[in-house]
């Protein structure tokens, strides 16, 4: 058998070189399932991980697609690095995307510019509400934070569900559990590039995602904020010997991530969709997890990670169209992917060693 | 009409005893797998496919604990082999699950089976009152078997005790000579088969069909029942009982015409958890009766 021991010192090489080595040994992974599944493992690959970055729109709607990955991920990094572990995200972007549309419907009449910047602080209050009350109950009463913040994930998607086939259901929507359209000053508009126009969907939100992340690296790097919630995750002691508050910097953390996930779902609806329905996320608030382990809980590699699996979902899309092939495959890859990731991160912390004699295991 | 609740009740609360059943066991010797939500699924769909095409329950049922026991070895490789992050490679083991199972049950969405027998004569079941409790299946029977047989092991027996050894302290486990990673790869193995039996019996008897995630939560509510049942085998059978009736007051209440959004009734068990854990976070046992050392990862100097 093998056993680990710890290395004194956290090598460089393993630190750049596991993302890459894990996303490799997936695309073997995906070879060999292709090939098991019976569909030709080169097409389907091509669809998969070349398909999506031939031409320049398809280009632009992977960052389209990635755009809720960066802003939920980068949250979840600041919230991973000190060892709080929200896994709602998915409920606190419903609840983002509820709060802004409540208040997109009700002035649906207005031209005012400032629509689309009270939506944002609406939903950015909506989601870090739906996390408030997970960071309160944690730090009050030490409840699990990772079984209620899933709880209320479920709860928020029933919720919404009830808003847009009951109160909220347009007259004009035949029966379909959709509501009216945003007023148009509610919606985010595409981003115009001189001489070229439009490039497919491209939004002013994706340059808001890769802000944010930008931002939120500066602040983990460069800021006291940051300096705390490192020490939180590698020794919550030394925090309370230094005169920092736990408490204080685990609600912070849970409202920043809780309200850029509902940032998120209002900048998803506001871009994408233009009206509230049942589905508005595709497990966007689950995958943003995958993003933050990718990114080795750095903010602003988030944006790199959040365009690779936004490269899985659309190339899933991709291969779903041209060779039939389930879109569920493409949780199969996120999952392995984070496996090698995780199995990579034991490699930085300990060296492998095997013995070959079973009895010395013992004796030592 | 209360007999057929009282039946829907019991059968629903099936798959929670046996997914927080073997999660019990695994969290008592030290190991958390969040990973229960894939395991159940992968349960799900290895009975029904191959009870699909063998046409017998058994096969199906066989089939669902070996995935079960399968999906949990990737986790043990992880945990116990890398010492991983285990909140992350539960996390990692539901999103694998959910999408295995998806693909592998494409092929079998909207076809059905036949569900599992009765065990008694229907003279016993059509008794008054007591009768409901004869109207059920062999895994029903079994599970609350299975909870009675861990309380055994784990509080009557020697290897109950190292087990529990291992999850308390494994360092003082180790020197005593036990040799916690084979414990710990017992007992995840064993939750793994739970979990996928608990998943078997959602197509094979709940619904006797297949759909793409149709757990629904239910591995994450075996996991909080399990905080619930504060770590004890025989509090898990109430306490699924009482989760059981919280969910089906849904379909009761569309039988009935109550008036409330049928959203606020499904939503219940989900609340109802969240309620849950917070009454037991209050009295503050669960920090006392937790496993000392679970989560931690047992590295054994060479």
């Amino acid at each position: 058998m093998f056993y680990l021991t710890p290395r004194k010192e956290i090598s460089l090489f393993f630190t750049i070189s596991i993302p890459i080595i894990s996303i490799l040994l997936t695309i073997i992974f995906g070879f060999f399932i292709f090939s098991i599944l019976g569909y030709d493992p080169g097409k389907a690959l091509y669809h998969f991980f070349i398909s999506p970055l031939s031409r320049l729109d398809k280009i632009a709607d992977l960052f389209v697609k990635a755009c809720p990955l960066l802003i939920i991920g980068t949250g979840l990094v600041l919230c991973f690095r000190a060892n709080i572990w929200n896994i709602g995200a998915e409920g606190q972007l419903i609840m983002g995307a509820v709060f802004s549309g409540g208040l997109a419907l009700s002035f649906s009449e207005t031209q005012s510019v400032w629509l689309l910047p009270a939506m944002a602080i609406f939903s950015f209050i909506g989601g870090a509400l739906w996390a408030l009350f997970p960071a309160l109950l944690k730090i009050k009463l030490r409840t699990n934070e990772i079984l209620v913040t899933l709880m209320l994930t479920y709860v928020a998607s029933l919720f919404l569900d009830w808003l847009v086939r009951g109160p909220w259901r347009s007259p004009t929507s035949f029966g379909f559990p959709l509501t009216k359209y945003y007023p148009d000053v509610a919606l985010i508009s595409k981003i115009y590039f001189p001489g070229i126009g439009n490039i497919s969907q491209l939004h002013w939100g994706v340059f808001i995602a890769i802000l944010i992340c930008l931002l939120c690296w500066f602040a983990m790097e460069k800021t006291v904020f940051g300096f705390q919630i490192k020490l939180i995750g590698d020794s919550p002691q030394a925090l309370r010997f230094s005169g920092f508050n736990e408490s204080k910097t685990t609600i912070t953390l849970f409202i920043i991530s809780g309200g850029l996930a509902g940032l998120a779902g209002m900048i998803e609806v506001s871009a994408n969709i233009g009206q509230l329905q049942p589905n508005i996320s595709f497990g966007y608030g689950f995958t943003a997890i995958i993003v933050a382990f990718l990114a080795r809980l750095n903010p602003a590699a988030v944006i790199i990670s959040g365009l690779l699996i936004a490269l899985i979902e659309v190339g899933g899309d991709s291969a779903q169209i041209a060779l039939a092939i389930p879109k569920v495959v493409t949780g199969v890859f996120k999952g392995i992917l984070l496996f090698f990731l995780l199995a990579g991160e034991t490699l930085t912390k300990y060296e492998i060693g095997f013995n070959y004699n079973q009895k010395s295991s013992l004796n030592d | 009409m209360i007999d057929a609740l009282v039946l829907t009740i019991l059968m629903t609360s099936v798959p929670l005893i046996l997914a927080a059943t073997g999660e019990l066991v695994v969290e008592r010797s030290g190991v958390l797998n969040l990973g229960l939500e894939g395991m159940m699924l992968m349960g799900a769909v290895s009975a029904f496919a191959l009870t699909y095409v063998s046409g017998s329950l058994l096969v199906g049922l066989l089939a669902g604990v070996i995935s079960g026991c399968l999906t949990a070895a990737i986790f043990g490789f992880f945990v116990l082999g890398l010492a991983t992050n285990q909140v992350a490679t539960g996390l990692a083991l539901t999103i694998f699950g959910t999408g295995l199972s998806g693909l592998i049950g494409s092929d079998f969405v909207g076809k059905a089976i036949e569900g599992l027998p009765t065990v008694f004569p229907e003279t016993l079941s059509n008794m008054s009152f007591i009768g409901v409790f004869f109207a059920l299946d062999a895994i029903a029977y079994l599970s609350v078997f299975i909870a009675l047989l861990v309380w055994i092991f784990l509080f009557k027996s020697k290897y109950g005790l190292v087990l529990r050894a291992c999850g308390i302290s494994h360092n003082s486990a180790h020197s005593l000579g036990y040799k916690v990673l084979t414990v710990r790869w017992c007992s995840i193995l064993f939750g793994g088969m739970m979990a996928g039996l608990g998943g078997a019996y959602l197509p094979l008897m709940l619904t006797p069909h297949w759909s793409e995630g149709m757990t629904s939560g239910r591995g994450w509510i075996a996991l909080a029942l399990v905080v619930f049942a504060s770590w004890m085998p025989s509090r898990i059978i109430y306490g699924a009982i009482l989760f059981g009736a919280i969910t089906i007051m849904q379909l009761a209440g569309q039988a009935r015409g109550w008036t409330i959004p049928p959203q606020f009734l499904s939503s219940l068990p989900y609340i109802a958890t969240i309620f849950v854990l917070v009454l037991i976070s209050s009295k503050g046992t669960a920090k006392y009766l937790a496993p000392s050392d679970l989560t931690r990862p047992f590295i054994s100097s060479k």
